[in-house]
């Protein structure tokens, strides 16, 4: 039932779950900050991506990835392969800045 | 890659420790933000005013609607034909948020879900709780309701209709709750200290004092 | 833009799983259900989820089904029923 090839892994309505776990965490600073790029990247002023676009790219990460990732993280990651779709941002600047940050929460750490 | 990898309850595990070496995707968020930013995509003072209306809205918003609805019946009929523009009466700009406001009566209990991923009020109500955008709830909620709402400790008689909403597309939703009983002349102020989250999405019933 | 359908109408979601991003869930498709409210008019999110900005905008309805028309093993009343937002072109005419 869960293996339908035309059923995306995000269209749950119906199938067989575990009782609903009540606990809730607060939100980390980073969880926000990835909330508030979403507001910002598809605000009327902007519109830079769409929600669906953020959607869509969530439903397209797999079902193993979908279902290991947290929240945010599948957010974060169909912002961000939406912007490389987009050519808002390259691989290439991206995988530099990302080093860059590795690099200085190291420094900042020591 | 192999330390995103989990088994399971991932939209339940607690967010990374912000003193300890950035998770993969912290990186990647801060690296977008800061590329974004230096193209003029947008300035850092607009992602801080972004989190900063993001913690001004909680379902204390919502439940000054309700209690509106509850006291004010002028205002209720207009809730429930266009929730946004009645909101907008009262002062609460809900943005391009299109609000539907349905009520639970003595014969009509309801309730919301977004099956197909988290979509909720949080232009009134704030972000959703975990369990909202979690498997458990969006898969069983809208094919055994019953069952769910038991979980929450809300037993609907079978004489009552459960009216399940599933946001699919571009409208959002708030219940309106029964005014408990001996709650009659309550001032406002008082009436929605009673009205919570859970009742707002219809997993609850406001509790009689 | 006319709206094809009436609020009252009994409509039927085309049984239909094609790739992309649709917002028609899976478990409604092939259902008949009644236009319970028009809400206007809004950009297809099939599109949107490409960036395509400019298309035609299309109706969207709140339909009501019978849980029991969802599930043939519905265990509740036969009262209780699930409201679903559908944009135009998944509905048609319900022959039933």
């Amino acid at each position: 039932m869960g293996n339908d090839p035309g059923r995306g892994v995000h269209d749950m309505g119906g199938l067989p779950a575990g009782s609903v776990e009540r606990a809730e965490h607060a939100h980390a600073p980073w969880e926000k900050r990835v909330d508030a790029l979403m507001v910002l990247l598809g605000s009327p002023e902007r519109r830079v991506i769409t929600v669906d676009q953020l959607r869509r790219g969530i439903e397209q990460l797999g079902t193993e990835a979908y279902e290991a990732m947290s929240y945010y993280e599948r957010w974060m990651a169909s912002i961000t392969n939406t912007l490389l779709a987009e050519g808002v941002i390259s691989s290439d600047e991206l995988g530099r800045r990302m080093a860059e940050v590795e690099k200085r929460g190291e420094e900042g750490a020591g | 890659m192999a330390s995103h990898v989990h088994d399971q309850a991932h939209d339940h595990r607690p967010p990374p420790d912000e003193d300890g070496p950035l998770s993969y995707y912290e990186t990647m968020e801060i690296a977008v933000r800061e590329i974004l930013i230096e193209k003029g995509v947008f300035g850092a003072d607009d992602v801080r005013a972004a989190i900063e209306a993001m913690d001004a809205r909680s379902p204390a918003k919502g439940a000054e609607v309700v209690a509106r609805a509850w006291t004010d019946p002028a205002f209720k009929d207009a809730l429930l034909v266009d929730g946004s523009a009645a909101c907008a009466s009262i002062g609460i700009e809900l943005g391009p948020l299109r609000l539907i406001a349905v009520e639970n009566t003595a014969t009509v209990h309801n309730v919301i879900v977004c099956t197909l991923c988290s979509c909720y009020p949080r232009n009134l109500l704030g972000l959703p709780p975990d369990w909202y955008k979690a498997k458990a709830y969006r898969s069983r909620v809208v094919r055994e309701p019953r069952a769910v709402l038991r979980e929450f400790g809300t037993e609907v008689p079978d004489d009552v209709t459960v009216r399940v909403h599933d946001s699919t597309a571009d409208m959002r939703y708030i219940v309106v709750p029964r005014q408990p009983a001996g709650t009659e002349g309550w001032e406002p102020e008082r009436l929605a200290a009673l009205v919570t989250r859970d009742c707002m999405i219809g997993v609850t019933v406001p509790k009689t004092p | 833009m006319a709206a094809r359908f009436a609020v009252g109408d009994r409509v039927a979601v085309r049984r239909a799983f094609p790739l992309g991003h649709v917002r028609t869930p899976y478990y409604a498709r092939g259902a008949v259900g009644d236009v319970e409210r028009i809400c206007g008019d809004f950009g297809n999110p099939e599109e949107l989820a490409f960036g395509r900005r400019d298309r035609p905008r299309q109706t969207l309805y709140r339909v009501r089904f019978a849980q029991t028309a969802l599930w043939p093993d519905y265990a509740g009343p036969a009262g209780d029923t699930i409201d679903i937002e559908l944009y135009e072109h998944w509905l048609e005419p319900a022959t039933e």
